[in-house]
């Protein structure tokens, strides 16, 4: 019950992009085209997953034992710029079409804040081993439904008659306004 | 962009190359952080700080570091002040450390200071380098300034904590909620396109 509760309020109440403002530079870089946006939400949702469960083994079983919690923001990183690496060179051999489909967006997310600040949140929280998995799939799929979401908006947006001044960046923000403004119904639904 | 007089590269982040309203780098705090002055002034003198430091430290071990690799030692360095920055925080200013939780260690991966790195301090000299990051910096405070400002005017009726709106103003609550931040930064990009706009009819 607990890790259903973590979930549903990973993917809708306190969605990564929405109420952390995480992963805003992919939300708003990537999501002009509807496939490349559920490519990109892929791809975060998978090395989400896995930084996850390697950033709880390394806080757990190296950082806290050894009190060396001040070194957190250098080891994550690291695992995360190699985690990222290891996992392109893991699917290039294992399965092409996935490559193929993931394509440039597994680089890019080295530089992607939301995975850090998913192995900095869960530190913070204090989850458990479970807890820190669940909580990894759970905003990988919050930051997909958010993009993809985007993207289907922006598709249409290109018909739209925008004001000038606004084209581009600045409707995509307000956009995102509305949206945010409409996941917060959700925030009642688990207390 | 050697040609360039170091006032004009000074200057060049506070408008033309504005980190946040031109470059749209380093969304995320931006948008995180403002919901109050005080955090928006603290999270720019911590991003200041990094920069400005890794800045000189990238531009003197430049020659250093091999070409392949540059990447993966810019962000140890970059890490390396944005420990710094935290401990620093943490030990002296508690509740401000509290209030911008995990938006400080996140200075990490900050587009700007990654993005600084890579496109200035890796091939211009140290002088040089120290005075592009001071720009920048003070693009990027300006920025969160006026979105603070905005965001906790409207949101909560006070600046910096001083009530600034009458006993008549029913504060806008939404403004200081996240769409608040989305909504408010969406029409300053729109705003800064109109005034750039005349300023280059006018020229």
């Amino acid at each position: 019950m607990e890790l259903l509760a973590i979930f549903i309020s990973a993917i809708l109440i306190n969605n990564f992009v929405l109420h952390y403002f995480l992963g805003i530079c992919p939300f708003l870089g990537v999501s002009k085209k509807l496939d490349s946006a559920i490519s990109m939400g892929l791809a975060v949702t998978f090395v989400m997953t896995i930084t996850a469960v390697v950033s709880w083994i390394i806080n757990h079983w190296i950082l806290l034992p050894y009190k060396l919690e001040y070194l957190q923001i250098v080891s994550f990183i690291l695992v995360i710029a190699s985690l990222v690496q290891l996992v392109e060179m893991f699917i290039r051999k294992t399965s092409p079409p996935l490559y193929q489909a993931l394509g440039i967006f597994l680089p890019l997310i080295t530089t992607n804040c939301a995975i850090m600040g998913l192995a900095l949140l869960a530190a913070l929280k204090n989850y458990n081993f479970m807890e820190t998995v669940v909580f990894g799939v759970g905003s990988g799929l919050g930051f997909t439904l958010a993009i993809v979401l985007m993207a289907g908006i922006r598709e249409q947006l290109d018909l739209a008659d925008v004001p000038e001044p606004l084209k581009g960046a600045g409707i995509a923000l307000i956009v995102a306004g509305i949206m945010a403004l409409g996941f917060f119904g959700f925030s009642g639904m688990i207390k | 962009m050697a040609s360039k007089t170091l006032s004009q590269e000074f200057i060049k982040g506070l408008w033309d190359e504005n980190p946040i309203f031109r470059q749209l780098l380093g969304m995320c705090p931006t948008l995180a952080v403002t919901n109050a002055v005080i955090n928006g002034i603290a999270m720019g003198l911590a991003t200041t700080f990094v920069l400005v430091f890794s800045s000189i430290v990238v531009a003197s071990i430049k020659k250093l570091i091999p070409n392949q690799v540059r990447i993966a030692s810019y962000i140890v360095v970059i890490a390396t002040f944005v420990t710094m920055a935290d401990r620093f925080l943490a030990a002296f200013f508690p509740p401000i450390s509290k209030s911008l939780g995990p938006y400080v260690p996140l200075i990490v991966v900050n587009c700007i200071i990654l993005g600084r790195q890579e496109a200035f301090s890796s091939k211009n000299s140290v002088g040089r380098s120290f005075i592009d990051a001071l720009g920048m910096s003070l693009g990027f405070i300006i920025a969160l300034l006026i979105l603070s400002s905005i965001r906790e005017i409207l949101g909560a009726g006070t600046w910096l904590g001083h009530q600034v709106l009458g006993p008549w103003f029913k504060p806008w609550i939404i403004m200081i909620l996240p769409p608040g931040a989305f909504l408010t930064l969406g029409v300053l990009l729109g705003l800064i396109m109109v005034i750039d706009r005349k300023l280059q009819r006018s020229v």
